[in-house]
């Protein structure tokens, strides 16, 4: 097991063309391991803001908090790097406010790192009244009803403002189900966006920005972007445009293409993936970084994740069961309030919610902890199978894709 | 349970309450208040950020409209909703009603009250009162009773009725109580009720003082029911009525000014919604409640003493900017969805010591009501609950040094 230190560039000859901003980049990647049967590694990864060990799931915190949970709690939990949004933040508060309180580790008051996004997600997700032109994307604000418009610049100082210790580069974003030109179109505009990213960045020494590969389902076109961004140097690189609803047989083969090419020495963050299946079958395809809001949203619908599925938590069934939601769990909530209490709060206060929201982070987190204690024991494949187990009732409901994508990295399941 | 009063003065009785369950294990200063809950847990708190404040009451207050529709689980689950709610170390006390919520009228008859719960309304007979006292098995609950007297224009045949039937559901609970195996360690506590009736209060209190109940419960009090005036003058004819050694828990009145108005006729103990209610409308308590430090107490609760005028933060106008000033809010409070906040990177109290305090700013506390966002009430109620027991402690202590009407002053100011 060589560990591998990295953040220095090792890109192909031709990458002497595009303007090196990454030697001394905030970001150092170290490979703890590496599974000898599948692409799993488990690394630690050195950010401004302390150590984050990967594989790892980050929690969502849009507007610059936890949903209900404190700093402190989320520390408790073991969270090493939580996300804030770009759209939200720099609608409300704003860039200046949150620039005048030291950066959004200040305003939040979290010690720990935090990455952030570009903002064009949701301005395709969230805001009907959006166009995008090669300058950026046009978008009506919510709150005022101006016509705002989203540069890779403006998103580049905005999220330079909230200080997070990984910016992402604005991206032209597609539904991952659209096909045809527009796709290439996207795919070409991200990489020119990137380098426009990369120029506007003031602070390359203690904010990491990341590339996010794009091109659809398209293998051609993934396989283009991935040729052209790894020529950059940005210390690290998103698979993006994946997760929107896509046939999963499509979504595991763009992201293994993609690991495939992606530099050993640089972590790979798959965007917006948060269930337990998919976390154990992308780690096992390569991936090191994850996020999703789906732990905490569910979390506030009263839906308790456990390694066999979900209880859902307001359920007639559970108002007697006197069980913590998972036995097996440490959890501040699982070791002193049953599902009964749970069911009662949650006709009475919005506590529960803050019960459950804190059980989920820790289900994600103690997952990707066994993860990566898995491959650091080299026993990774050993552990996807009796994942799979506990997961699903039988061999008969494995989801196909899982099977195939595991099939694909040498993880046979039984 | 046992009153120790360690001094009265000018109709302020300062002490403590102690063997509050059997095990004697917890104590009660007063005047202080009970720890307010929703289903026995405090509005919006986990108990990790509950137990970021130190000096928590010794005792939980739950309510019987959360706990009724859970009858049927709690008596499954066999040990008392301490158990069953994850609390281990309170002491627990039961109230008909939350006193943060207003019920409909018109519910009420000879024999049984009503309680609203998520479901919507729930019939309460003594024998099912007691059946619930009986799953719930608090250290100590109020009897049932009759409280409707609260609306204006209340007739006096209705506000007689109302004495009455609570008499006469006193000593139903009361021969429950003897027979019920599981309440053989609880204590109980008659309500006095009588409107806003001289006479009938003083009924009320005497003959309610002659039965053998551990305490009292003053119901029909609250804040929006009637003026302080009439409240201080009816409570003195009721406390008056009362046996010294037995406490007197007051429902329906937290705030400040008119907390220490009914310490100053005899009150002993409060609940603790005040802070809830501020929690809600988006306000964090301000007010100053600091006492010129007695040389001997200083350094044993810093957190009583606050900085010095300078730095004491804006209390606001209500009725300075209107439209958007909270409902009911009051003077003691700052109005945190103001824009004024916005920029404000100070905390919501200088020198105040709680969580949100110590690691947040007005500015953080701003943008998440105005985003709507979970934490907000979470931050608050922590501050506010911190700030009213605070009141508290400040003025046990004044009281303690004779320094009450220096107190009143900085609080009333």
């Amino acid at each position: 097991m060589a560990a591998v230190e990295s953040g220095t560039c090792e890109g192909p000859a031709g990458m002497s063309a595009v303007k090196r901003l990454s030697h001394a980049a905030p970001l150092a990647l170290r490979i703890l391991a590496e599974c000898p049967v599948s692409k799993a590694r488990a690394c630690v990864l050195t950010l401004p803001h302390g150590p984050v060990n990967t594989p790892v799931f980050m929690p969502v915190g849009t507007q610059g908090t936890m949903k209900g949970i404190t700093v402190e709690q989320l520390e408790e939990l073991g969270c090493q790097i939580c996300l804030g949004n770009t759209y939200h933040l720099g609608m409300r508060p704003g860039p200046e406010l949150i620039e005048k309180a030291s950066g959004l580790h200040g305003f939040m008051n979290w010690r720990r790192n935090l990455l952030t996004d570009s903002g064009g997600f949701q301005m395709v997700s969230l805001v009907e009244l959006s166009e995008v032109t090669e300058e950026g994307v046009m978008f009506r604000s919510p709150y005022d009803g101006k016509e705002i418009l989203l540069t890779p610049e403006q998103s580049i100082t905005i999220q330079n403002s909230l200080g997070s210790d990984i910016m992402m580069q604005l991206d032209d974003v597609v539904s991952s189900t659209v096909t045809g030109p527009r796709v290439e179109e996207a795919m070409h505009r991200s990489v020119r966006w990137l380098d426009r990213c990369i120029a506007a960045n003031k602070n390359p020494d203690r904010q990491n920005l990341f590339a996010i590969i794009q091109g659809g389902l398209n293998a051609d076109l993934r396989k283009a972007c991935l040729d052209e961004m790894t020529k950059r140097d940005v210390p690290g690189f998103a698979v993006g445009g994946l997760s929107g609803g896509e046939e999963k047989d499509d979504f595991w083969k763009m992201v293994t293409l993609s690991t495939d090419h992606l530099p050993r020495g640089k972590p790979r963050y798959l965007m917006g993936v948060g269930y337990a299946v998919d976390l154990v079958v992308c780690v096992a395809l390569g991936c090191d970084m994850f996020d999703c809001v789906f732990p905490t949203r569910t979390a506030r619908f009263g839906s308790a994740l456990v390694p066999w599925g979900s209880l859902q938590i307001k359920q007639k069934q559970y108002a007697k069961d006197f069980q913590p939601i998972d036995p097996d769990c440490q959890c501040a909530t699982c070791k002193r309030h049953s599902r009964a209490y749970l069911h009662a709060l949650f006709k009475s206060d919005t506590a529960a919610m803050h019960h459950i929201t804190i059980h989920n982070i820790s289900y994600q987190l103690t997952l990707m902890r066994s993860v990566r204690q898995s491959i650091i024991e080299q026993r990774f494949p050993e552990f996807v199978r009796s994942f799979m187990r506990r997961m699903f009732p039988s061999s008969e409901q494995y989801p196909s894709w899982a099977v195939d994508a595991l099939a694909s990295v040498n993880i046979a399941l039984d | 349970m046992k009153l120790e009063l360690s001094k009265v003065v000018q109709g302020c009785r300062l002490g403590l309450l102690t063997a509050i369950e059997q095990t004697a294990q917890h104590s009660l200063d007063v005047p202080g208040c009970l720890l307010f809950t929703h289903c026995a847990t405090v509005p919006h708190l986990t108990q990790d950020t509950l137990h970021t404040l130190s000096n928590l009451p010794a005792v939980t207050q739950v309510t019987l409209n959360c706990l009724a529709e859970h009858h049927e689980v709690l008596e499954e689950f066999k040990e008392g909703v301490r158990k069953f709610a994850g609390l281990h170390d309170t002491a627990l006390y039961c109230s008909l009603h939350d006193s943060a919520t207003t019920n409909p009228a018109g519910h009420i008859t000879n024999k049984t009250v009503s309680v609203w719960g998520s479901g919507g309304r729930m019939e309460l007979t003594v024998a099912k009162f007691m059946a619930l006292q009986a799953a719930i098995k608090p250290d100590f609950y109020q009897s049932m009773a009759d409280g409707e007297t609260w609306q204006a224009n209340t007739s006096r045949k209705r506000v007689r009725k109302a004495v009455d039937r609570t008499l006469a559901h006193l000593d139903e609970c009361l021969i429950l109580h003897q027979k019920t195996q599981e309440l053989k360690q609880a204590k109980i506590f008659g309500v006095v009720e009588g409107g806003n009736i001289l006479e009938e209060r003083v009924r009320s209190a005497r003959e309610t003082a002659k039965r053998p109940v551990a305490g009292f419960v003053l119901d029909g009090f609250q804040s929006a029911a009637m003026k302080q005036d009439l409240r201080s003058q009816l409570i003195t004819a009721v406390t008056a009525e009362l046996p010294q050694e037995k406490p007197r828990l007051l429902q329906g009145v937290g705030r400040p000014d008119e907390v220490i108005a009914c310490v100053e006729v005899g009150v002993d103990l409060f609940e603790g919604f005040f802070p809830f209610q501020v929690t809600e409308r988006g306000c964090a308590l301000c007010f100053d409640c600091t006492v010129t430090t007695d040389p001997e107490t200083a350094g044993t609760s810093p957190s009583t003493v606050l900085e010095s005028n300078e730095e004491r933060p804006v209390v606001e106008e209500p009725k300075e900017n209107g439209d958007s000033c909270p409902e009911n809010m009051t003077r003691f409070e700052m109005n945190l969805n103001d824009k004024r906040y916005r920029e404000d990177l100070r905390p919501l109290v200088e020198g105040c010591s709680c969580y949100c305090c110590k690691n947040h700013t007005r500015a953080y506390i701003h943008h998440l009501l105005v985003t709507n966002e979970l934490l907000a009430g979470v931050l608050l109620m922590l501050h506010n609950t911190a700030h009213y027991l605070r009141f508290f402690r400040a003025l046990r202590e004044a009281l303690a040094n004779d320094r009450l009407q220096d107190f009143k002053r900085r609080v009333l100011q």
